[in-house]
């Protein structure tokens, strides 16, 4: 019995402790991402904002969440009912599972592998696949065409994701994502590998599908896209799965190029406050510039987003990887070597 | 050169980051909301709101019965029945606005030759069932009363254009 107790049950509840850890923040985060988006986009057309529900308007997002939950979910006739029900809850399963390897200060992560940056590739990648499944049950057309585009787009910006990360990998020598924030001590790798961060932080817009890549969902064209079927909680899943992703998005440019948990400078009131809170300002800098994009560009056309990925991204990350690579050999840089 | 220009244009970004600036620019500017049911925009005095029948200072009723409101009206919305009263003088015994059938196009104060039916500065009259949009003689000179000082100070104020 103690044994079990020393074995087996004390590790799984302090790993459902741990695991509530992360996602109760998370969701937290969620909830005041979208209230930020309002206010932030309201600030950029001179209006307010909400600032009616509770003090400057902060419970709003309880407002908005509690209306959704109590509103019917409706599930088309023509649909294919399994696979509608399921799509939602694998775009916030998947927007969740991702967090597990993300460091959020030394050693405070929940499973510190040495692939983390394969597992959250994957893991985004896979993301796509909630989209495809909801625009196809539903057996709308409006959604079926928001899932084809966020198909291709996804992608499209996969590509040059994956070679951003490539770029990174080579400059740390290690695929832990620990190791990646600590590699970053001297300098952020925001300053030398300036392009491929903007790169990266583009292509992210893309691949949370935010503005101005947001076809998938093209309110203009394509009514809601995707989601046009859904309502009330499979449709709050969809919207908590996608601000999540957009965190995460967030977390991995602070990780990979914003130096993680670490302060600006290694001196003396700096590095007196926490990493976690580092993170978390670093996470919100970025996310600020989500908003702050999507307030300022309109919409791309879907031959420019595919141009944009496929003959300008493509080929420039390609050639920056090699340039970094040769630079690297050229001046004996390689780490591990 | 005007290629090289424009790609190295494209390359650093140069318009979306002036697009960026300008949002910026637009954030840090004082907001132009009117917090509504705590402030409102000010309106003319020849605002065509809510309707009102209007008295004389000694309390006589203006209306005369003589049907212009009624025969001008392009939405059909006034029903006047008249009958003289017990002093000989001519006086609406009835006087009904439909108010979901108005179009608050003004020609029945327009017509009106005594200043008696106006339309006031009032607009926020919303109901929540339609029966109550269909007003009486009772409820406009009731709004007549109510509004009366800041109508007659729009009529004076107005008097000097007409």
């Amino acid at each position: 019995m103690a044994e079990f107790l020393t074995g087996y049950a004390w590790p799984t509840i302090l790993i459902v402790l741990e695991i509530l850890a992360i996602i109760v923040p998370l969701l937290v985060g969620v909830a005041y991402l979208t209230y930020a988006e309002r206010r932030v986009l309201g600030a950029i057309h001179l209006r307010i904002g909400p600032n009616v529900v509770g003090p400057w308007g902060l419970l709003q997002p309880l407002a908005d969440g509690l209306k959704l939950a109590t509103k019917e979910p409706i599930i088309p006739s023509g649909s294919s009912k399994v696979i509608f029900l399921m799509a939602p809850m694998l775009t916030f399963l998947l927007a969740l599972v991702a967090w597990a390897v993300i460091p959020f200060n030394k050693g405070w992560v929940l499973a510190n592998v040495n692939v983390g940056v394969l597992y959250l590739f994957a893991i985004s990648s896979l993301g796509v696949y909630g989209i495809i499944m909801a625009g196809w049950a539903s057996n709308s057309k409006y959604a079926f065409l928001g899932g084809l585009r966020s198909a291709a787009q996804m992608v499209s910006y996969e590509v040059s994701i994956g070679l951003v990360i490539i770029t990174v990998l080579l400059c740390v020598g290690s695929m832990n994502l620990s190791d990646i924030v600590e590699a970053q001590r001297k300098v952020w790798f925001c300053l030398p590998l300036l392009p491929m961060f903007v790169v990266f932080f583009i292509s992210a817009l893309a691949e949370t599908n935010r503005p101005p890549f947001d076809l998938p969902e093209g309110e203009s064209e394509l009514v809601g896209g995707f989601n046009v079927e859904y309502s009330s909680m499979p449709f709050a899943l969809f919207f908590l799965g996608e601000y999540a992703n957009m965190i995460l998005m967030s977390g991995m440019t602070s990780i990979l190029f914003l130096g993680g948990w670490l302060p600006p400078a290694d001196i003396a009131p700096l590095n007196w406050i926490p990493g976690v809170v580092w993170f978390a300002l670093k996470i919100a800098f970025v996310l600020f510039l989500f908003l702050w994009v999507r307030g300022t560009l309109p919409r791309y056309r879907y031959d420019q987003l595919m141009r944009l990925g496929w003959k300008i991204f493509l080929p420039f990350s390609l050639i920056w990887v090699i340039l970094t690579a040769g630079f690297l050999v050229a001046f004996d840089l390689l780490p591990n070597a | 050169m005007a290629f090289l220009d424009k790609t190295a244009r494209s390359f650093f970004l140069v318009e979306l980051l002036q697009g960026l600036g300008l949002t910026f620019r637009y954030m840090l500017k004082p907001k132009v909301t009117l917090n509504y049911p705590y402030e409102k925009g000010p309106i003319s005095v020849r605002f065509r709101g809510e309707h009102a029948l209007r008295r004389y200072p000694n309390g006589e009723e203006r209306c005369i019965a003589c049907k212009l409101c009624e025969a001008i009206c392009p939405a059909q919305a006034i029903t006047i029945e008249a009958e003289p009263r017990e002093d000989g003088s001519r006086r609406t015994t009835r006087y009904d606005i439909d108010m979901t059938k108005c179009i608050y196009c003004g020609f029945c104060q327009e017509a009106c030759p005594v200043d008696a039916i106006v339309e006031g500065p009032n607009f926020e009259f919303a109901t929540e069932t339609r029966e109550e949009l269909f007003y009486n003689k009772e409820k406009l000179l009731a709004n007549g009363d109510r509004w009366e000082a800041q109508i007659a100070a729009n009529i004076a104020a107005d008097a000097p254009y007409r």
